[in-house]
């Protein structure tokens, strides 16, 4: 084995060249490769992030939509108890409203959160383009479509009507942005105390909303199941992000596709590629082959001299690919960018598909220098020997 | 004395749909620790004869026995390992490994063996270099070298196992008539000193006088046996 490797590498280095070539070949494909993957990755990394990373992953409500819910702090903490990835809850008490200004009528939403729990989901803290969050009683912070509509102002007086004709008013307290344009025009945010009170619902909430860790996203549904078998759920419902996105999660199962389609028809080409240029080595070198043979080497140590071949050819393509790979990722989020200065797409950076797409390279290699190993083995000597 | 290499009734035929046969019943053996000649014009099937006395070819039919030891049930492998360890070719055109220098080759039988040629045998390859006159150059890339300096090499290569036998064919054939004789000289010398057996295929009538026996082959068949008187 050793002898079959000290030959490998003597062949591998006194056709410099060819090494080189062919090295640089299964590198431009590995690089290529994980340049594809990492891209798409990023991409719905960044898609699932803007849809999900600052919304519920899971809402539970009465299994009748009219219905509030009362028991909600106990509901609380026997959801925060029953499973960790749950990182946030927060009660929501909403009712749909009108403002009317004239001949003009907005349709909003009347949502009152707890701000201390409701924080941690929608970053409300950082979404302020004017003000404040809402803290006394009559106090409501809207968004900024919402302001830009009714030309409204922080300390701004604001009337809105909610079912069955009663009339409130609130003092606008800030303007915030969720970069969401239907959320900027409905939300219309108060403190969850304030909601009980002014739409005498004291003591009862519509919705408690959660997110769960990074890591978990994809596993709401399990989850969600899960929730659902805890004691006193049997009249809630459980509604998570999954099943409200189903098309867009289809869209990027067809991307998720069709970018594996593309890394393995790369990887493909690569392999049929190195076994062509390594059947022709084996050409080559069948004299030295039939040398060999003649001299005593095994058929096993002949085929193996073409593997290790392989092998090294693999592991040096493979380290080169990763290198360009990263080095095409750091050079497109570095020149790839928005006006803003943010990356168009932020490349997502994973050491474990790159570790995949080394070993790719190598078992690849490997596997396209089967051909020749297996001819280098049924060579006959005599075939060189005689031949000259 | 005992036989080394014993041939019974071998014949070679080339080719499935146009026969050729080259070899008829041959029946021929060496005795250990001799030096023979094997001469015959061209085509007459010297080579072919060597290549099965080597395991390197099979015989259509007949029995090839070396060192007492049948060799037509044996498999691929253990030919190698035989001819790795018994046999040492010089064969007629160097074929030596181009990618590896003069000193590399001829430790080649040993690294395919052991791996890694121990101290001894690196002692004994610097030692046949020397032997062979190429101390000088034994660094050098084998594709590297002349004709003359190549065929030495290769015997040196075929003396590393330190093998009972070694088959050369027409070691000296593209070499000048001074180098021809320093050749044959060193062939002698390491009979002499190492007892190996030598069966030395040779167009040259004035090396074949200089040998023990010599075989002629004409059509395929032993022609004319003849061993000098050791007196
Ligand atoms: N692979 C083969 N297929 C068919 N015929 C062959 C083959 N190899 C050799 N022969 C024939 O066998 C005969 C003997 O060949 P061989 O090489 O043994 O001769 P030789 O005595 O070594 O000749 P030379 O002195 O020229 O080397 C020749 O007639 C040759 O044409
Ligand atoms: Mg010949």
């Amino acid at each position: 084995m050793i002898a079959s490797f000290k030959i490998a590498v003597r062949f591998l280095k006194s056709s410099r060249g060819q090494t080189v070539m062919i090295a640089i070949g299964i590198a431009i494909g590995i690089a290529v490769q994980i340049f594809i993957g990492s891209l798409i990755q990023g991409l719905q990394k960044s898609l699932i992030d803007s849809t999900i990373g600052n919304a519920a992953h899971i809402t539970i409500q009465q299994e009748d939509n009219d219905q509030l819910m009362a028991d909600y702090e106990s509901v609380i903490d026997a959801v925060r108890a029953a499973d960790e990835r749950i990182t946030y809850i927060s009660p929501v008490l909403q009712q749909a409203a009108l403002i009317i200004d004239g001949d003009q009528t907005e349709s909003i939403l009347i949502r009152g959160f707890d701000y201390k729990r409701a924080n941690p989901i929608y970053a409300f803290d950082s979404r302020f383009v004017e003000g404040r969050l809402p803290a006394g009683a009559n106090e409501a912070a809207i968004g900024k479509e919402l302001q830009a509509e009714l030309s409204l102002s922080v300390g701004d007086p604001v009337d809105i009507t909610i079912t069955g004709g009663t009339k409130l008013t609130y003092t606008v307290s800030g303007v915030f942005d969720l970069k969401v344009q239907s959320l900027n025009k409905s939300w219309f945010l108060t403190t969850l105390e304030s909601a009980q009170d002014q739409l005498d619902k004291s003591g009862l909430i519509s919705t408690i909303e959660m997110q769960v860790d990074d890591d978990s996203v994809f596993q709401v549904d399990e989850l969600a199941v899960q929730l659902a078998e805890l004691p006193d759920f049997s009249e809630k419902k459980l509604i998570q992000w999954k099943e409200q996105n189903e098309q867009l999660l289809s869209g990027l199962n067809g991307q998720s596709i069709s970018s594996l389609m593309i890394q393995v028809f790369v990887i493909v080409s690569v392999v049929l590629a190195i076994a062509s240029i390594l059947a022709i080595s084996v050409l080559q070198k069948s004299k030295q082959i039939g040398i060999l043979k003649a001299m005593g080497i095994r058929n096993r140590q002949a085929s193996l001299i073409f593997l290790f071949q392989g092998l090294i050819l693999g592991i040096l393509g493979g380290f080169l690919g990763v290198a360009l790979g990263l080095g095409l990722a750091y050079a497109f989020t570095v020149f790839a960018r928005n006006p803003d200065g943010t990356p168009v797409v932020a490349l997502l950076i994973e050491p474990g598909f790159f570790a995949l797409s080394f070993l790719i390279a190598v078992v690849a290699s490997s596997l396209a220098s089967l051909i020749p190993a297996r001819r280098s083995s049924r060579l006959d000597p005599i075939e060189v020997i005689r031949n000259g | 004395m005992d036989k080394i290499i014993q041939l019974d009734k071998v014949s070679k035929i080339y080719g499935t749909s146009v026969k050729t046969q080259v070899l008829f019943d041959i029946d021929l053996s060496f005795d250990a620790q001799s030096f023979n000649a094997i001469i015959g014009q061209s085509g007459s099937g010297k080579s072919t004869l060597m290549n099965i006395m080597g395991t390197l070819d099979r015989p259509t039919s007949g029995d090839v026995t070396i060192n007492g030891t049948r060799t037509d049930g044996m498999k691929t492998n253990e030919l190698a390992a035989l001819r790795n360890q018994t046999i040492g070719f010089i064969f007629q055109f160097h074929y030596l490994l181009p990618e590896f220098t003069a000193l590399e080759n001829v430790l080649m039988p040993a690294v395919i063996k052991y791996n890694k040629p121990s101290a001894e045998t690196v002692r004994r390859a610097h030692e046949l270099m020397e032997l062979v006159g190429l101390e000088k150059v034994k660094n050098n890339l084998s594709s590297k070298m002349s004709g003359g300096q190549q065929q030495r090499t290769a015997i040196a290569r075929a003396l590393i196992m330190n093998p009972q036998i070694i088959l050369a064919d027409e070691p000296t054939g593209n070499l000048d008539s001074d180098t021809t004789q320093t050749v044959y000289g060193m062939m002698r010398q390491i009979n002499d000193l190492y007892r190996t057996t030598f069966i030395i295929i040779t167009h040259d009538r004035k090396i074949a006088e200089m040998t023990d026996r010599i075989v002629e082959i004409k059509d395929g068949r032993i022609n004319l046996d003849v061993t000098r008187s050791t007196t």
